[in-house]
């Protein structure tokens, strides 16, 4: 077996060292007709069969890069630069474990340092932590500090907010026994004002919302701010920071994010990036990893975990939250595909992604039938269909389209949304892909 | 010895910040130019680029090279973290969760067009359901801590659907738990009661039964358990949280130990994570990505989260919303179906290896571990007698009398080439120590290792103190002062002030 090191004569030599006449003794206290199990499963497999086999698995699926493509609704297909990927699969990077003992991992810890203060420097915040599992797990850690902080005990939603996100929120807090309030998911309704009162602990607004639209959260913030509550906005879409005014710049109080679309894959959905940025004042109640700066005995600059009385290994049941890591490896990532791109280069691709979608709108919009509804957008809008947008949707993937997310798929089973359908575009969406999804949205209709 | 000009010893080259390196001028990555349309940002539009400096593609390479080499691996040598698993990373898992059917794969395409992706998933599921005989297990947690809140939200559900969400309030967690168990018990609204251990390191079932009565909503006991022995009483701790009404949540993070020997549905389990990044050998990224499947009994099945991947005659779906079957789903933990880059690698991993080679993983884990206790036992204490799992736990009875403490004694390590083990975990041995070689070290390299702490041990005994004081001496940094790092908390780089700034201040 090529990854096990020992030779039957070492395992011979080390059992008798040991003291035992074989390893099942070892095993001794495995209740005996539980021990050695028969397994219904098969025997290990050469390096070439494995591939084979896993690459058959691949084949069965149509990639995104294998046809015009426009699925967006929380996972964006950007360009990544090939050092990225080489430089995420250093050995020293990989294979490394959490940086617990800073002496020999200044490495992790110095791009970590560095990836917050990007994350706080697009997001308009103080601070940044050094990365969640995913967006919608950092919005849910959201909604907890803000019960920290604030002391109360009701959350208000917005209707763009990506209802999957809206799932992972309910489920969270509503295991507490918190009130979870969410305005209708209708793509131009803003009616969360009315909702935001005094027991309100926060309210999460996402922009580019699901819907694509672009909301203002200067007023949502000022009126949650009124009444003590804290401001919570949402951001799926990590490269809309460079053509967008940041949410710190509109008076939110906690930024979080997916951050997947700057140097990570689509991986089907996992794994990707949780960005979550703040307020100094706030800091001691974050959740997850953050890295500070210090010294040495010498007086040399170094980096290590910080605030960890925060923690779960410290705190325990007292802790923050319970989690233990962070996406580190997305977060290199994302932190050299940043370092390649600056605010300039993220500004030309959020400035092409835009054009794209742009071009994708006005297209699409000339179709009959079609109904763009967005009077605002970044890279991605909604479409009114005069049917379902499910078996359009179904129809133009037999001709190799992903011409985007259809209402069904996001709020299942529900009449007001059914006809929609959510299109996204990039730096890498060609003006022929946009004429395959005009010619195969036609035909479809 | 006089100072290099640059800073730079040989090859130990020292990296400043890219903000203070990069450009503000320039990017490192080439755009066609835009066309010029018109926006529809209407008035939240930025006027200017967010201040962030770039790399051209050399001067990132180097900065990033360079900062690398700064990091300990375990592809450089043994990473004896104990309850980590760090094992090797097989090269041949990237190479297959990068192909373009799986990594350029959106999660909400058409399933029509990810069939193969569904079925991957469906795979994997029947390999864990096999490999724990659990009947179940829910695939989207994205750690093992989130595998942990996982289980106890199944475990929360099916106490509401009682209507025992009132009474039942209180779990039971040992004192040698990982720090997890007691803040996931938390944070599903649960009290924590702490479980006393017995004198062999064991969960002490006596005072588990005493515990036990209608406001018990679980137990969490890791299995082996974090001294890394196996509870041998685990049948009779199901029965009698069961007899309870409680459920029993079994921690997995020491799977590796086990897998292919044992299996937690014969042990009267309900819930178990997990960890692919350490059982079935996915990378630890410096902390991350991870992920934690959890397997359900029957009795937990009907609670879990969605979405659920499931096969029919028209081939896989995924359960997105509570349809049939799925109706007391206890709602979702992530927006999409988990960690699929994670997914390859581990079923990559289990091909590969089988089930004979599973097996074969967990005896040579266990033997190493056991190699290494009974050889540094000659010099160290062990926690508790006798055998061990996949780990072996010393505490710092033997250091007593050195004035060198397990701080001290790991920093050493460091200076012998050693990523050292865990240190004060678990909190109920002194000055804990925790080792767990894994199954990929070779003997020569537990000998290399076991040779290296027994003369590092005869050096503190022996008196030389100095060793252990200054160490790490021959890391890129000496020990850092995180007493100030966390007083004064310097999260992010901010510019220098300039020279009139300064003047003013």
């Amino acid at each position: 077996m090529r990854y096990l090191p020992l030779t039957d004569g070492d395992r011979q030599s080390m059992l008798n060292t040991v003291g035992v006449q074989n390893i099942d003794e070892l095993f001794g206290d495995v209740p005996a007709d539980a021990l050695n199990p028969t397994l219904d499963l098969p025997n290990h497999q050469s390096e070439f069969e494995v591939d084979r086999y896993l690459r058959g698995l691949s084949d069965k699926n149509h990639a995104a890069g294998d046809g015009p493509f426009f699925a967006g609704a929380g996972a964006y297909r950007h360009h990544v630069p090939a050092t990225v990927d080489h430089i995420i699969q250093r050995s020293e990077f990989l294979t490394a474990y959490t940086p617990y003992q800073p002496e020999i991992a200044q490495g992790t810890l110095q791009y970590l340092f560095e990836f917050q203060t990007q994350v706080a420097q697009l997001t308009g915040m103080e601070v940044a932590n050094a990365s969640m599992y995913d967006g919608s797990t950092a919005t849910a850690e959201a909604a907890l500090m803000a019960r920290r902080i604030t002391k109360r005990n009701k959350v208000i939603m917005a209707g763009g907010l990506h209802p999957h996100y809206a799932e992972v929120v309910r489920t969270n807090e509503e295991l507490i026994g918190d009130t979870v309030l969410q305005a209708p998911a209708t793509p131009g309704a803003g009616a969360i004002m009315d909702m935001i009162d005094d027991e309100t602990s926060c309210v999460i607004v996402q922009s580019p919302d699901v819907f694509g639209f672009l909301r203002d959260l200067s007023a949502i913030s000022a009126k949650a701010h009124e009444h003590g509550a804290l401001c919570v906005a949402v951001v799926t879409e990590a490269v809309s920071f460079g053509l967008l005014k940041s949410p710190g710049s509109q008076g939110a109080d906690i930024v979080v994010g997916e951050g997947q679309s700057i140097g990570n894959a689509l991986n089907f959905g996992g794994p990707y990036l949780g960005l979550f940025a703040a307020r100094q004042k706030h800091v001691r109640f974050m959740p997850g990893r953050l890295c500070g700066e210090t010294t040495d005995t010498e007086g040399r600059r170094g980096f290590v975990l910080t605030l960890s009385t925060r923690e779960q290994h410290i705190r325990r049941d007292k802790a923050t939250s319970n989690i233990c890591t962070n996406s580190g490896l997305c977060a290199l990532a994302f932190t050299v595909h940043m370092s390649l791109l600056g605010g300039k280069g993220l500004r030309e691709v959020a400035t092409l992604s835009h054009e794209a979608a742009c071009k994708t709108a006005d297209a699409l919009a000339a179709i009959d039938g079609v109904e763009v509804v967005n009077d605002s957008f970044f890279n991605e809008f909604t479409i009114r269909l005069p049917k379902d947008a499910n078996v359009v949707v179904d129809q133009l993937a037999e001709q190799g389209i992903v011409a985007g997310v259809p209402g069904g798929r996001l709020w299942p089973g529900r009449d007001e949304t059914e006809n929609l359908l959510i299109v996204a575009a990039s730096e890498l969406t060609r003006d022929s892909d946009i004429a395959a999804l005009v010619s195969g949205l036609k035909e479809a209709l | 010895m006089t100072e290099t000009f640059t800073g730079h010893k040989g090859l130990e080259l020292e990296v400043p910040l890219l903000f203070e390196e990069g450009s503000y001028e320039k990017s490192g990555v080439d755009m066609p130019a835009a066309e010029g349309v018109t926006s529809r940002l209407g008035d939240l539009g930025a006027d200017e680029a967010v201040e962030l400096p770039a790399f051209s593609e050399p001067q990132a390479m180097r900065h990033f090279v360079r900062l690398s080499q700064k990091n300990y691996a375990i592809d450089m040598g043994i990473f004896p973290l104990g309850s980590c698993t760090m094992k090797h990373n097989p090269r041949l898992n990237e190479k297959m969760a990068r192909l373009p059917g799986f990594a350029d794969l959106h999660p909400l395409q058409p399933t029509s067009t990810t069939q193969g992706a569904l079925e991957l998933i469906h795979e994997l599921q029947d390999w864990l359901c096999e490999m724990t005989g659990m009947p179940a297990v829910a695939m989207s947690p994205k750690a093992g801590a989130h595998g942990e809140l996982c289980g106890m939200m199944a475990i929360r559900a099916a106490i509401v659907a009682k209507g025992e969400e009132k009474t039942r309030t209180r779990v039971l967690v040992p004192e040698s738990a990982h720090g997890t168990n007691p803040a996931t018990a938390a944070q599903c609204g649960f009290s924590v009661d702490k479980l006393p251990g017995t004198a062999d390191g064991r969960v002490d079932i006596d005072a588990l039964k005493a515990k036990l009565g209608d406001d018990v909503a679980a137990i969490m006991v890791t299995n082996p358990n974090t001294c890394g022995l196996f509870e041998r009483d685990i049948r009779e701790m199901a029965d009698a949280v069961h007899a309870a009404g409680g459920y029993f949540y079994c921690d997995g993070a020491n799977f590796n130990a086990i897998v292919g020997k044992a299996r937690p549905g014969d042990l009267g389990v309900d819930a178990m994570h997990i960890n692919l990044h350490k059982t079935f050998s996915t990378p630890h990224g410096g902390g991350g990505p991870g992920s934690g499947p959890t397997v359900l009994s029957d009795a937990l099945a009907p609670f879990a989260p969605i979405p659920a991947v499931v096969k029919d005659a028209d081939g896989f779906h995924i359960v997105e919303s509570a349809s049939e079957g799925f109706e007391q789903n206890f709602g979702r933990m992530v927006a999409f179906h988990g960690q699929m880059g994670m997914f390859v690698r581990a079923l990559s991993y289990m091909l590969s290896h089988g089930a004979d080679g599973l097996r074969q993983v967990a005896e040579d884990a266990v033997l190493n571990a056991n190699y290494v206790r009974v050889r540094l036992a000659e010099e160290m204490t062990q926690g508790y007698a006798g055998p061990c799992m996949h780990e072996a736990l010393f505490s710092d009875v033997w250091l007593k009398e050195t004035g060198v403490g397990t701080l001290d004694f790991a920093k050493a390590m460091i200076d012998e080439g050693f990523h050292p083990m865990t240190m004060y975990f678990p909190l109920v041995v002194s000055g804990a120590m925790l080792i767990e070689p894994t199954e990929t070290e070779s003997k020569a390299s537990l000998d290399e290792f076991c040779d290296s702490l027994l003369g590092l041990a005869k050096a503190a005994k022996a008196g030389d103190k100095e060793r252990f004081e200054q160490a790490p001496r021959f890391a890129p940094r000496k020990r850092l002062d995180e007493t100030s790092a966390a007083r004064k908390p310097v999260l992010r780089w901010t510019p220098p002030l300039s020279t009139e700034a300064m003047a003013a201040e």
